[in-house]
């Protein structure tokens, strides 16, 4: 099977079909210019910039209900059968998890106001590292969605296990940072909040993987991705830990 | 505690609704058939089963061979001249193209249904009994319960019972075409061939005559040419995609709309055709 498909007889389902996908890419250009512009944000301690991205997601979630009247249009008045259907339902569950994103990236920015009214701590420079990561399997599956190409989707979907382990370590990070020092809990909490934020994004942007192999195969990824977030089950331990069992 | 295998003894269904396609038997089987008209070659080797109580979709763009292969599966176009089929339809092990398998227990075993309503110009009772009396000699009661038993498989009854004397071409659109299919199924055919049987008929009636597809699954092996794409998708079980006299693709219905093999049917049903 071909990866670009003709031209409908009816042209004006094609141009319903090309809407569609340009408005999710257009969610998607939005959506990665938030985390980009959040981080920003949170490095140069700007509450102003931070305040003007939380108004802009407004734009990302207009978007994605104008995606899901296109969607049911679509599906009401074309029934499309195959391929197109698995572009339409894709492109409704794509912008849903751009639309998660853009939420995410969002609450980042707030966060990022709360920061800038404790003092600087140092973990704040691993967030950077962190949402590049994040931001390049966005806009890995971006161009993958573009181009239908399902093997750079699988390569995206692939990367987010780098990204669960980067969590984790920041994760590593901003617990010892606590326990050094109580003073720096408020920045950290917000810190650990932003990095789990993050961490969501790169799901969301494996959901979107998804999907475009589904667009393009018609079945699921097979493989079984290995999880490399084990913060679910980490543990601090300091010297004097009351928690141990006595000998 | 619970029996989690409870699910195992439940009835078969697939995700769709429809009876699974797994374990199904061949009732019809087309093999290297060929047909020409005079000089024009309409059907080019196609082969493949029609299963046993299931209904069999075959879907194509006009001309490409579908309601010739249905004209075969009930030797139709016998009456015409220069018209020439070859190859084999095998019907419970049978090849009814072999000239010694009689016509008439060929139509008593395959029924048909057009693409328009084609009533006897005569009463509603009349249409279904004409037909059985072709075939069998029955009593008055006993006939009144076979027109009762063919109107009631035809989704009917209810809507005639008190005007069986009337003529039939007083019925509606929708009406009359449940009367063909009645009259058909009258003579306990075991296949029943069924040509656009909605194309010209509303939603309301289409989705009569659709409910009624799914009821007679219950008793007859059912093949179906349509030109609605969503229909065939809804109300069959296997679909065969021809084109141009060939059978590009033949498969579980869900499976040929959601994941065609063969660019060719993708095309096809996702209108893409030209």
């Amino acid at each position: 099977m071909t990866n670009q498909l003709g031209e409908h007889i009816v042209k004006s389902y094609d141009e319903e079909l090309a809407r569609l996908t340009s408005e999710i890419q257009r969610m998607g250009d939005l959506a990665l210019n938030e985390l980009e512009a959040a981080i920003a944000a949170v490095v140069e301690r700007d509450s102003d910039a931070a305040e003007r991205i939380v108004a802009s997601d407004k734009e990302v979630d207009n978007l994605e209900h104008e995606v899901s009247q296109d969607v049911v249009r679509l599906l009401a008045l074309r029934q499309p059968m195959a391929r197109d259907l698995r572009e339409v339902l894709a492109a409704l569950r794509i912008s849903s998890d751009i639309e998660r994103i853009g939420d995410y990236a969002a609450n980042v920015a707030k966060r990022a106001i709360a920061l800038n009214r404790v003092e600087l701590v140092r973990p704040v420079f691993s967030l950077p590292r962190l949402a590049k990561l994040a931001g390049e399997i966005i806009s890995e599956v971006l161009i993958a969605y573009r181009d239908r190409d399902a093997d750079r989707a699988l390569l995206a979907w692939a990367r987010d296990e780098e990204l669960d382990g980067l969590y984790t370590g920041m994760f590593r990070e901003l617990l010892t940072y606590m326990m050094e020092d109580p003073r720096n809990i408020t920045a950290c909490t917000h810190l650990l909040f932003m990095a789990k934020n993050i961490e969501r994004i790169g799901d969301h942007a494996t959901n979107i993987a998804e999907n475009i192999y589904f667009i393009v195969h018609g079945t699921q990824i097979a493989q079984v991705r290995r999880k490399g977030d084990t913060t679910a089950s980490l543990v601090a331990r300091v010297a004097d830990d009351k928690s141990k069992p006595a000998h | 505690m619970t029996d989690l295998n409870f699910s195992m003894s439940a009835p078969v269904v697939a995700a769709s609704g429809r009876k699974s396609a797994l374990a199904t038997t061949p009732k019809m089987s087309a093999k290297h058939v060929n047909f020409h008209y005079d000089r024009f070659h309409a059907l080019k080797d196609v082969s493949f089963d029609i299963a046993e109580k299931r209904v069999t979709a075959l879907i194509g763009p006009s001309g490409c061979g579908k309601s010739t292969l249905l004209r075969i599966f009930n030797r139709i176009y016998a009456i015409y001249p220069k018209q020439e089929a070859a190859g084999e339809i095998i019907l419970d092990g049978e090849n009814i193209l072999d000239p010694k398998y009689s016509l008439n227990r060929l139509r008593g075993k395959v029924g048909m249904v057009f693409q328009k309503p084609v009533p006897f110009p005569m009463s509603i009772y009349e249409n279904i009994a004409y037909a059985i009396r072709h075939y069998e000699k029955l009593k008055k009661p006993d006939m009144d319960a076979r027109v009762e038993q063919a109107l009631r498989q035809g989704a009917l009854w209810d809507e005639v019972k008190d005007k069986l004397k009337q003529s039939a071409l007083g019925l509606s659109g929708g009406q009359q075409q449940r009367l063909c299919i009645a009259r058909a199924v009258a003579l306990k055919p075991e296949v029943l061939l069924l040509d656009e049987p909605t194309s010209a008929l509303d939603p309301i009636a289409t989705g009569k005559i659709e409910q009624l597809i799914a009821e007679l699954t219950e008793d007859f092996t059912i093949a179906i040419v349509t030109h609605n794409m969503q229909q065939a998708a809804r109300c069959s079980d296997f679909t065969a995609f021809m084109y141009l006299g060939e059978l590009v693709e033949f498969g579980e219905t869900e499976k040929l709309f959601t994941q065609p093999t063969k660019q060719q049917t993708e095309d096809y049903i996702t209108g893409r055709f030209g």
